[in-house]
């Protein structure tokens, strides 16, 4: 069952002959998920670049004149909808599932290379028509990420016209390029594993990249057709969302649609996809902790489980999002009991993550130290989550800067730190480099410690009761003078984490020509992508022969072997004794 | 082994954070300290868990760390079922600590008190109104088709039971000490949220629906009401007040309230009348109402009447004209009291729209295309070109003196105008002038509306109701 006959099949792969069909209109996985890696990257600049006007806001307001209401909200909108969609959805799935999925199953390519290529060009689309909406009159929607109607096509709202029609665009395309690669990957994984690669052998990587693109094909069905139905609202004066309203003072041809519908659909979407990103960090996180802690991830079965289950709750959770929305009120119980279900297998990973740590051999080096900050972050932002899922809890903390806090915190840091642990940790693999590893550690500590001190205080100006996505707080009695105090530290903090990133981006170039030659298996890991025979792999992967698997992708430290780890093809043939084979027979 | 240390200290800080920062719940004034009780347990729970987790990984890490030529190896150890089904109990255990009373509470916040006093709150963009149920206790049906200048509130007339409601057109409402309060919550057009921090309950208001949230008050005082759902371009400025009082002091305001009858009642303005009250005023606007410049009086004719209306009650009532950095605000104020009554201000204001509406010089000069960046903004609440909009409380723009407007932006950004608390809109109006921290852009903001086109040439001041009604 486990082993499918098309890995063989390598005859089906194209052979680039020309620049262009290498490393433009490439259909091999790898070259395709530098594509998406480099385009995310540079939406993901632009998105840091918006945060750092926004916090020059905060921390200075009434000082820059080129942050007026309509760039300020415009910059909400875009950084949220940039980081959560165009960047780290694009950059875990288009980029990491691209590259990882064939090398650690042992895979030539994914199955539709085509359709893979056709996928980024396709996004890369959806890139273009998203910042198109800066240059088109009124610019881009100011309606928040979340784009609730009516607000988000009625006046008042900066972008009404062009620029939220720009966005709902942009989305149905990216969907669409989703849609593309997302098919592509989860065929992949259940069809062209190598021989001996079952499911429960595989990396906690692929299953969490597996269990997302899952939830993505299942959720982002209904950011679509929130997507049309506005776009009909917006155009053609259909009231899917759109109830009686006035607006600057006259009234509308519009009638009997609801609001809350949207938000439904657009949760709907909008939770699973907080796992689309959490899920493939998680996995990957667990690989990194194993690999460099020369240690087996501890209670592998459980976390194979926990990721399933935490995917399949996540389609039941939508609602805690919209407590305060004026939804029926009773709708609470449920959802804040499923919410708070969910946090036992959550806790459970956590637990894992930090037990195979211990009576581990723990390497710090750049992606340990990235894994290890991203479990701190990780623990703080997941149970400050307890408090908004918990229905009683979230009503003074909803629409506060608490709940920026918390999901920068557990969706935004956390994920990021899983993404540069893993850039360092595949750099080798990707360039045949090492990557300098002083660079690195200054980036490590600049990025974990000024996240925390940009987001620590957020929680307790939201408690104190500071609302979210205001341009400004004027005099407003109830905020002391500290609170402006605390955010000038918070915008200096976000500044440093800024300059930071320069240390990165400089090592990875740098490092392309500069770095050290790094061999086959820097790290002597143990799953497939390091036992490539060229190292960056060539096309194909595998020259002439497939690998076979024969374990698991845990075999660290195994008594009695002579080195602390057996790559997962090496064969338990006497020479090399046999790891324990987890809940799986031999194939 | 130093980020084992530092995690270590990292959660020492944390803690001292939530201990020692002065940002913190504002004093409670409502009867929800339930709520703030789910919020301490899962505090202390959460606590423990971020505490415990944290530190047992720092000492992991500075234990197992790995050191050159010890010759370690780590342990092979791929599960311990006994051990994880333990942590998953201890967790579940927890869980249901903070969820059970959290629904608890809950069950409370969604039960609404049967003596509760009735009040509905009206959300538009970016001004709260309140309405209260008169004496038969019921609120009378309302239709948005029906919203216009003269029905702000959009009631339907033919309904028996708003004839008596109380309506407050102003964004204070006030509640009685220590008597459960529902409020109804009605929007006239986009998302808003009603939250009040010291009140703990919070509430979306969406248009074509009615949501609703209780409270009792349980301290005397003015707290701040917020929206807290993105609204628009404004959202950040659409505040408003509740005032909680003595029941004899709520009743006394609440009488003051004029009801939906007698709001209809009052007599639209005589511009006859208006004509020999007007004298007095011409004397420094001029008899055409065209503004005498050197006398620093404005220009009147052309000025949207529940504009003009709102400054003179503002005058009157100490509001405006009170910063003695306002020279001629101060003479102001001491002319308002002229117009004795509402009828007379009435009249006044509806002689003044029989006047001739003649463009006045020009006399700034500035940066037309900054001018034009930056009335994106202005334009949001005064109309794209500068027509005013009478739902949004913001007075025409264009076709009035150039000086006059750059005056007031300067008085508001300054806080001259505005600062005084019962001056909402002004108030308003100076957290938005305060983005122009430079004198040069109110300039340039003021030439670009010299460029604004004139009335006649408006296509949609035509139609714009507030010309035509009182």
């Amino acid at each position: 069952m486990a082993y499918v006959a098309l890995a063989d099949q390598d005859h089906e792969l194209h052979d680039p002959d020309t620049f262009i069909t290498k490393y433009i209109w490439s259909q091999d996985h790898k070259v395709i998920a530098i594509q998406y890696g480099l385009v995310a990257a540079f939406v993901g600049i632009i998105a840091l670049v918006m945060s750092g006007l926004m916090r020059l806001q905060l921390g200075f307001p009434n000082t820059f004149s080129f942050i007026t209401p309509e760039n300020y909200y415009q910059f909400v909108t875009m950084h949220g909808m940039i980081m959560v969609i165009y960047l780290l959805t694009a950059f875990f799935l288009g980029f990491f599932g691209n590259f990882l999925i064939p090398l650690m199953l042992g895979a030539r390519d994914m199955v539709f290379p085509y359709m893979n290529m056709l996928s980024f060009w396709v996004y890369l689309l959806s890139v273009i028509i998203l910042l198109a909406s800066y240059f088109v009159d009124g610019g881009p929607t100011g309606a928040g990420w979340t784009l609730y109607p009516p607000q988000a096509i009625l006046e008042g709202t900066p972008g009404s016209g062009m620029g939220i029609k720009l966005m709902l665009v942009s989305l149905g395309v990216f969907i669409a390029a989703f849609t593309m690669g997302g098919l592509n990957y989860v065929t992949t994984i259940l069809q062209a594993r190598c021989r001996g690669m079952t499911l429960m052998r595989m990396p906690l990587s692929i299953w969490g990249i597996f269990m997302a693109t899952v939830l993505g094909l299942l959720a982002f069905p209904a950011l679509l057709v929130s997507a049309i139905m506005m776009t009909f609202d917006a155009t053609l004066g259909t009231s899917f969302f759109m109830p009686a309203v006035l607006s600057m003072g006259e009234n509308l041809e519009y009638g009997g649609g609801s609001p809350i519908l949207f938000q439904h659909l657009f949760w709907f979407f909008g939770h699973p996809e907080v796992y689309i990103v959490a899920l493939p960090a998680f996995g990957i996180v667990s690989d990194l902790l194993s690999t460099h802690a020369r240690k087996n991830i501890f209670g592998y079965r459980m976390m194979v489980w926990a990721i399933i289950i935490i995917g399949v709750l996540s389609f039941i959770v939508w609602a805690h999002h919209m407590y305060v929305s004026g939804m029926n009120p009773y709708f609470g119980f449920f959802f804040a009991t499923t919410t708070l279900i969910i946090a036992v297998p959550t806790a459970i990973k956590v637990y894992n993550w930090i037990l195979t740590l211990w009576q581990g051999d723990i390497h710090l080096n750049v992606p340990m130290l990235f894994a290890i900050g991203f479990i701190f972050t990780f623990i703080h932002g997941g149970l400050t989550g307890l408090f908004l899922g918990n229905v009683t809890v979230d009503l003074p903390l909803s629409d506060t800067y608490f709940v920026v806090g918390h999901f920068h915190m557990v969706m935004g840091v956390s994920p990021v730190l899983v993404v540069f642990g893993a850039i360092y940790h595949w750099y080798p693999k990707i360039t045949g480099r090492m990557f300098n590893a002083t660079m690195g550690k200054i980036h490590f500590w600049l990025t974990f410690l000024g996240a925390y001190a940009v987001y620590l205080p957020m929680h307790y100006l939201g408690i104190l009761g500071l609302p979210r996505r205001y341009y400004s707080y004027g005099d407003t009695a109830f905020i002391p003078d500290s609170a402006q105090d605390i955010n000038v530290a918070i915008t200096i903090s976000a500044m440093i984490i800024a300059i930071g990133q320069i240390f990165f981006f400089f090592n990875i170039f740098w490092s392309l020509w500069r770095g050290e030659k790094s061999g086959p298996n820097p790290w002597r890991a143990t799953t497939l992508e390091w036992q490539t025979p060229d190292t960056p792999a060539k096309h194909g992967n595998w020259g002439p022969k497939l690998p076979v698997v024969h374990r698991w992708a845990y075999d660290y430290s195994v008594p009695g072997a002579p080195e602390d780890f057996i790559p997962q093809n090496v064969p338990g043939d006497g020479t090399h004794p046999v790891g324990r084979d987890h809940g799986v027979h031999h194939s | 082994m130093v980020i084992g240390i530092i995690i270590i200290l990292l959660v020492i800080g944390s803690v001292a954070f939530h201990f020692l920062s002065p940002w913190y719940f504002t004093p409670i004034a409502s009867n929800w300290t339930m709520i703030d009780t789910t919020v301490d347990i899962t505090f202390a729970v959460t606590g423990a868990v971020f505490i415990a987790t944290n530190l047992f990984m720092a000492y992991a890490i500075i234990r197992y760390r790995h050191k050159k030529g010890s010759g370690q190896k780590a342990a092979y150890d791929p599960e311990n079922k006994k051990l994880e089904y333990w942590l998953t109990g201890i967790t579940a255990v927890g869980v249901v600590a903070m969820l059970a009373p959290g629904l608890v509470v809950w069950a409370r916040f969604v039960t609404v008190p049967e003596d509760a006093m009735l009040v509905e709150v009206v959300a538009q963009q970016w001004h709260w109104s309140y309405r209260y149920p008169g004496d038969d206790g019921l609120l009378g049906a309302v239709d948005p088709k029906l919203v216009a200048p003269d029905n702000a509130f959009g009631l339907d007339p033919r309904d028996p039971n708003g004839q008596d409601d109380v309506l407050v057109a102003n964004p204070q409402m006030h509640v009685p000490l220590d008597r459960p309060i529902k409020t109804v919550l009605r929007s006239k057009d986009v998302l808003h949220d009603y939250a009040v921090p010291q009140f703990r309950v919070k509430m979306d208001i969406v248009p074509g629906t009615v949501t609703y949230l209780w409270f009792t008050p349980t301290r005397l005082g003015e707290f701040e009401i917020l929206c807290e759902e993105l609204c628009g371009l404004a959202h950040h400025t659409m505040r408003g007040k509740v005032v909680v009082d003595e029941q004899e002091d709520f009743d006394t305001w609440l009488a003051a309230q004029p009801t939906f009858a007698e709001i209809n009642a009052l007599a639209a303005g005589d511009p006859v009348l208006g004509k020999s009250q007007y004298a007095t005023c011409a004397a420094c606007h001029g008899f055409e109402g065209e503004g005498l410049p050197l006398l620093n009086a404005p220009k009147l004719a052309g000025m949207d009447p529940w504009y003009l209306k709102r400054q003179i009650e503002h005058y009157k009532q100490g509001v405006r004209g009170q910063d003695p950095a306002d020279i001629y605000g101060v003479q102001m104020a001491a002319m308002a009291n002229t117009l004795v009554n509402d009828a007379a201000v009435n009249n006044v204001a509806a002689y003044l729209l029989t006047l001739p509406d003649e463009p006045p010089e020009q006399t700034v000069q500035g940066d037309i295309a900054n001018g034009k960046r930056l009335y994106r903004t202005c334009g949001s609440c005064h109309g794209r070109e500068g027509e005013g909009i009478w739902s949004l409380n913001a007075p025409r723009t264009q076709g009035m003196n150039d000086w006059y407007v750059v005056a007031q932006l300067k008085n508001f950004r300054d806080g001259i105008r505005g600062a005084h608390p019962s001056d909402y809109y002004g108030a308003q109006m100076r957290m938005m002038a305060q983005i122009l921290s430079d004198d040069e852009h109110i300039n340039d903001l003021a030439a670009y509306i010299n460029t604004l086109p004139p009335p006649a040439q408006q296509s949609a001041r035509l139609d714009n109701p507030s010309r035509e009604k009182l």
